[in-house]
């Protein structure tokens, strides 16, 4: 039989951990968004490299898992189904890790030339995107399935927002096509918000499964896949 | 198909300890069905009602119906006075988790009880003997030394020898109360892949010496505390999203 103490210490251990994992990557987007809208080069740089960092905590908390599986044998029922949610969550918040990363590299790459528009509506996505992480991870942590289910509904305004920025770069484009190489990158730091928003929901979807055992995608916005020029 | 249809089966011991209480439960023939729990929870007492040991026990009171169904689904019903108890424990066989070898050659051991049921045919004995060893999985390791004493088999061979002597007369159900309890995690595997095997031809229910255990081989999977069924699914369900708290935290290790 194993010992009870021992496997709940690790498993608290282990939540601990994912706090400070995401903390990482809430800043290093944050942060990844600031600079881009600041023209921080600098700042940009740093969250570059210190990418290396969440990446090399993933590998770590990813062991941990690993060393708590052979060791304490969590092989039944909310133990098992916690560990290899976190073993999902932790994949999860490294490719968000690459997204600020991706952010921060659309800033050097943009480098000192002016904003082919003002940056609102992306950093807005980005603190929809943060606080929906923010409180998805909040729910893993606590278990706590009827949060999780509520997060994913915030999707639909970072898609509605993407939406908005892809138009206005569009058009933005069309009017001058001296601006197609910032507008591109643009449209990229957008298009990996709305890509983190939707990683939020299969860390919703793992916290539904640890707590009721049932896996199953949560159908965010039942909007139709229209042609671009509806 | 259905292989023991238990309804509602109480039974109390004569100290008053009240060992199965409004049990109903329906057990599959050809597959594997585990019954788990924390001791004093019953697991015995169910194994022992199917082939009416319990006889021998100190039970003051027994109600419900327990039957037993052969191929073609007629039923037998277990409790009643009139019933042949010695036919059905041919039916029913039942391995300890101590193995009890007699004190003959390994081949007399698997001989014994046909020879006592009349079987003087050599050519039958012999492809008994060598049938049951192999189901088994112990003839390659005993195939040249059947005469030698079966004592001094290994804890793990003896355990398979006794499975054997229960295979050797072709029971319909094989009961297995903590069958690998005393063994290394090598015959276990042994043991375990055999029952894998002999689920094909033979319904098998074991009380298992622990959770993993169960969790590995259960096609079906009843948890028992203090002598109620609690919750009763396939083990692929029971083992990963039990329904009951009290199942939870038993397989969790939170107590037992």
């Amino acid at each position: 039989m194993m010992t009870r103490a021992t496997l709940d210490r690790k498993l608290s251990q282990l939540l601990d951990e994912i706090l400070i994992l995401d903390s990482m990557v809430e800043t290093a987007t944050q942060e990844a968004i600031r600079a881009l809208k600041q023209h921080d080069l600098e700042a940009a740089r740093r969250i570059y490299r210190d990418d290396a960092l969440i990446n090399a905590r993933r590998f770590e908390l990813e062991k941990d898992c690993m060393i708590t599986i052979a060791t304490q044998q969590p092989i039944m029922a909310t133990d098992l189904r916690l560990v290899a949610s976190i073993l999902e969550v932790v994949a999860e918040l490294e490719r968000m890790g690459d997204y600020a990363k991706g952010i921060a590299r659309i800033c050097l790459r943009i480098g000192n030339q002016p904003h082919i528009k003002p940056l609102i509506d992306i950093p807005r996505m980005g603190e929809i995107a943060v606080d929906m992480l923010h409180r998805a991870v909040g729910a893993f942590v606590a278990r706590d399935a009827e949060l999780a289910r509520q997060i994913p509904k915030d999707d639909d305004q970072v898609d509605a927002l993407y939406d908005q920025v892809y138009r206005e770069l569009v058009m933005i484009m069309f009017k001058d096509p001296s601006t197609v190489d910032q507008a591109n990158l643009l449209m990229w730091a957008a298009h990996n918000l709305e890509r983190m928003a939707d990683r939020v929901t299969n860390i919703c979807e793992r916290t539904i499964y640890v707590v009721t055992g049932e896996m199953q995608e949560i159908d965010i916005s039942d909007d139709e896949i229209k042609p671009n020029n509806a | 198909m259905n292989k023991f249809i238990i309804e509602d089966l109480s039974i109390r011991y004569s100290d008053g300890a009240e060992s199965l209480k409004n049990v109903s439960m329906q057990i599959p023939a050809n597959a594997i069905t585990v019954i788990f729990g924390p001791a004093g929870g019953g697991k015995s007492t169910l194994l022992r009602v199917l082939n009416r040991l319990n006889d021998l026990a100190d039970v003051v009171h027994v109600s419900g119906k327990v039957q037993i169904l052969d191929k073609n689904g007629n039923a037998l019903d277990i409790l009643h006075p009139q019933t042949d108890v010695t036919a059905l424990r041919r039916r029913v066989s039942m391995v300890f988790a101590r193995p009890i070898v007699l004190p003959m050659s390994i081949r007399e051991n698997l001989t014994y009880g046909l020879k006592t049921a009349g079987e003087r045919n050599k050519e039958r004995l012999e492809e008994a003997v060598e049938r049951s060893l192999k189901q088994a999985a112990l003839w390659d390791e005993v195939k040249d030394r059947l005469d030698t004493p079966a004592a001094a088999l290994s804890g793990g061979q003896q355990q398979r020898l006794c499975l054997a002597r229960s295979l050797a007369m072709e029971p319909e159900v094989i009961l297995l109360d903590e069958p690998t309890s005393g063994l290394d995690p090598i015959s276990t595997n042994k043991v375990e892949a055999s029952l894998q095997e002999l689920k094909q031809n033979y319904t098998i229910v074991m009380a298992p010496h622990s959770v993993q255990q169960a969790a590995r081989i259960a096609d079906q999977a009843a948890f028992f505390l203090q002598g109620e069924l609690i919750e009763y699914a396939p083990g692929r369900v029971i083992f990963l999203t039990p329904q009951d708290k009290r199942t939870e935290d038993y397989i969790e290790g939170r107590f037992g």
